[in-house]
């Protein structure tokens, strides 16, 4: 296969043209900080669905603790931004490895639980990283964490944003994506084939933390200010319905789930009051009409070449 | 010693709670399988009603409960047929969602039309104390009222669910749906009927909280809701003695660390408790191990 066929050009130059448009339309005023912020969080919310889409939508293994994992890596880049003068490149990295170590930490014991149990002690483990942030006074405790260098914006956020994107779409083009999908479609199955299963979902659990490290950088040093509280299990709620909302195992699906969410709540923050309230409702209309989410398991594809319509239809049984 | 047995009369009582909120979880869950987030805020509404009617209407204690345990299970089963029949065959991922998003619904509406703000309870029941073990150990009449209460509900279901025809039915129903559906077991009324009986016991559980703790807000249900579904999964869920045996085991747990100055601590306790359950007997204390089939 050729690695810079037409279709890669082509979607790299609409990429460029994208980020050129963003910033200029930034540096002209055109969209204030206000938009600015907005459009951050719907990269920082695109880096956290394609990586819970990785462990729910292509694993098959149902986490609802995502927000821990955002969790750890914003306190470990505020701690190496504030506190040890790091640059962000730095914390990026480090925070996205340190949220990968939770993940294999609490990944090993755990993914031997299946389905609903899973949940409810990913659920748990959440609520555990969030008592003991609480409780803990090096990083604020309950008061948050404050003065946090600026360190995120656009060009940072874009930048993760594409890179998070293409590292989990060649992942699941590559044979450790596709033991990941066989441990989804059938586990006893892909045992039997020789999947490693355990050692796979540990890997897709590392990988999508370190992707929820990552957005938890760059949402700590856009805000200067990170408490706990903003990482509870509401905030795995959020992102999982962005996954369910785009489809799960569909990276476009999570990409416009993100940002379809994102203008949503931004529309409703003219009604603050009702806001919860119509959003519970959405989201009830959006489960009841499309239960599959608005993409199912479908890519969107530039050149559609010989796909053949609903070949990968898959039933979603195990989750 | 004496603070010891303090900390467990104490801890009876909530114990009591969570179980009465966790077997509405355990008997949602073994039917259709389904984690009903939802069920938190039925008992949230439950501590509503309770407070509506003790405070505007002044009733006593029981009949509150009578009447808050059926504008829940009215409520219940509501939910059930707007919010979860048309996602029956949907992904389990999908019905979640609706459950939460429910759940959003019903904390944000009672939100909206009562005000964020925490209410007290009023006093419904005389706060006197009996004192054992010289005056150690303080035994209010609360607690008994609330385990009794608690038993007596307990004791009810278990009828219920063993002696009435009603009963078998979920029980076949929980076995195997198909089954029962060929047996003509009629499967909508049975999972129904399973709600209201939940929704009944979380109605119950939110007006004993309000006399318990007098304090009431419109999102109270989220974290005891969760809670409960902790003590379900601890004690195995589908299993009904699973969910009072979690329920009062976790209620022993929380006051014991909170006896002991963990008390920020106590709700990763219970969840760490959990964990540790679950890896080492994954369906629970009193749960049966069910062999996967290929």
């Amino acid at each position: 296969m050729k690695r810079f066929n037409k279709n890669s050009i082509i979607k790299t130059i609409i990429l460029i043209v994208f980020y050129i448009a963003i910033q200029t339309a930034l540096n002209l005023g055109i969209l204030d900080t206000y938009m600015e912020l907005n459009i951050i969080l719907i990269c920082i919310n695109i880096i956290l669905a394609v990586g819970l889409n990785l462990i729910t939508g292509f694993t098959g293994q149902f986490s609802l603790g995502h927000a821990a994992f955002m969790c750890i890596g914003a306190y470990s880049s505020a701690i190496l931004t504030a506190n040890f003068n790091q640059p962000l490149l730095v914390a990026l990295i480090i925070s996205g490895i340190t949220a990968a170590l939770a993940g294999i930490l609490i990944g090993i014991p755990t993914l031997r639980l299946k389905g609903d149990y899973l949940a409810i002690a990913t659920l748990g483990f959440n609520e555990i990283v969030r008592i003991f942030a609480l409780n803990t006074d090096y990083i604020g405790g309950a008061i948050g964490f404050n003065d946090i260098p600026k360190y995120t914006n656009w060009t940072w956020a874009f930048l993760m944003t594409v890179i998070s994107i293409i590292l989990i779409k060649n992942f699941i083009r590559s044979y450790r994506g596709r033991a990941c999908i066989a441990i989804r479609e059938d586990e006893i199955a892909a045992e039997s084939m020789g999947v490693n299963t355990t050692f796979y979902k540990v890997l897709a659990f590392a990988l999508g933390a370190f992707l929820a490290g990552i957005a938890g950088c760059l949402y700590a040093n856009y805000f200067h200010f990170i408490k706990p509280d903003s990482f509870g299990f509401m905030k795995s709620i959020d992102i999982l319905v962005i996954v369910v909302f785009g489809g799960l195992g569909s990276i476009t699906g999570s990409i416009v789930g993100a940002i379809i969410l994102s203008i949503i709540s931004l529309v409703l923050q003219s009604v603050s009051e009702l806001r919860m309230i119509i959003y519970a409702l959405i989201l009830f209309g959006i489960m009841v009409f499309k239960p599959r989410g608005i993409m199912g398991n479908t890519e969107f594809k530039l050149f559609r070449k010989g796909a053949i319509k609903g070949a990968n239809t898959r039933s979603y049984k195990s989750i | 010693m004496e603070q010891v047995f303090q900390q467990l009369i104490n801890g009876l009582s909530l114990g009591g709670i969570y179980a009465l909120i966790a077997l509405g979880y355990t008997m949602v869950y073994g039917i259709i399988g389904l984690i009903n987030f939802a069920h938190g805020d039925i008992y949230m509404v439950g501590a509503y009603v309770g407070y509506a009617l003790t405070t505007f209407l002044g009733l006593g204690l029981l009949p509150s409960i009578v009447l808050a345990m059926a504008i829940c299970s009215i409520l219940g089963m509501a939910i059930e047929k707007v919010a979860y029949k048309p996602l029956r065959n949907s992904p389990r991922i999908s019905a979640l969602i609706t459950a939460i998003s429910v759940s959003l619904f019903l904390q944000y509406t009672m939100m909206y039309f009562v005000g964020p703000q925490t209410r007290t309870f009023p006093e419904v029941l005389k706060s006197s104390s009996i004192r054992l073990l010289d005056g150690k150990v303080v035994l209010d009449i609360k607690n008994l009222i609330i385990v009794g209460i608690t038993v007596v509900l307990m004791v009810a279901l278990q009828y219920i669910v063993k002696k009435t025809k009603m009963g078998k039915a979920m029980r076949a129903a929980s076995l195997d749906m198909d089954a029962a559906e060929l047996m003509g077991v009629n499967v909508d009324r049975i999972i129904s009927f399973t709600f209201l009986i939940g929704s009944a016991l979380a109605g119950a559980a939110g007006v004993l909280v309000g006399v318990y703790y007098n304090t009431i807000n419109p999102l109270m249900g989220s974290l005891p809701g969760i809670k409960a579904f902790v003590a379900a999964v601890l004690g195995g869920i589908g299993v009904i003695p699973g969910a009072v045996f979690g329920g009062f085991a976790l209620g022993m747990i929380e006051t014991i660390i909170s006896a002991y100055g963990g008390s920020v601590f106590k709700d990763a306790v219970s969840f760490i408790a959990l964990i540790l359950v679950l890896l080492v007997k994954p369906n629970g204390l009193l749960g049966r191990t069910l062999r996967e089939k290929v």
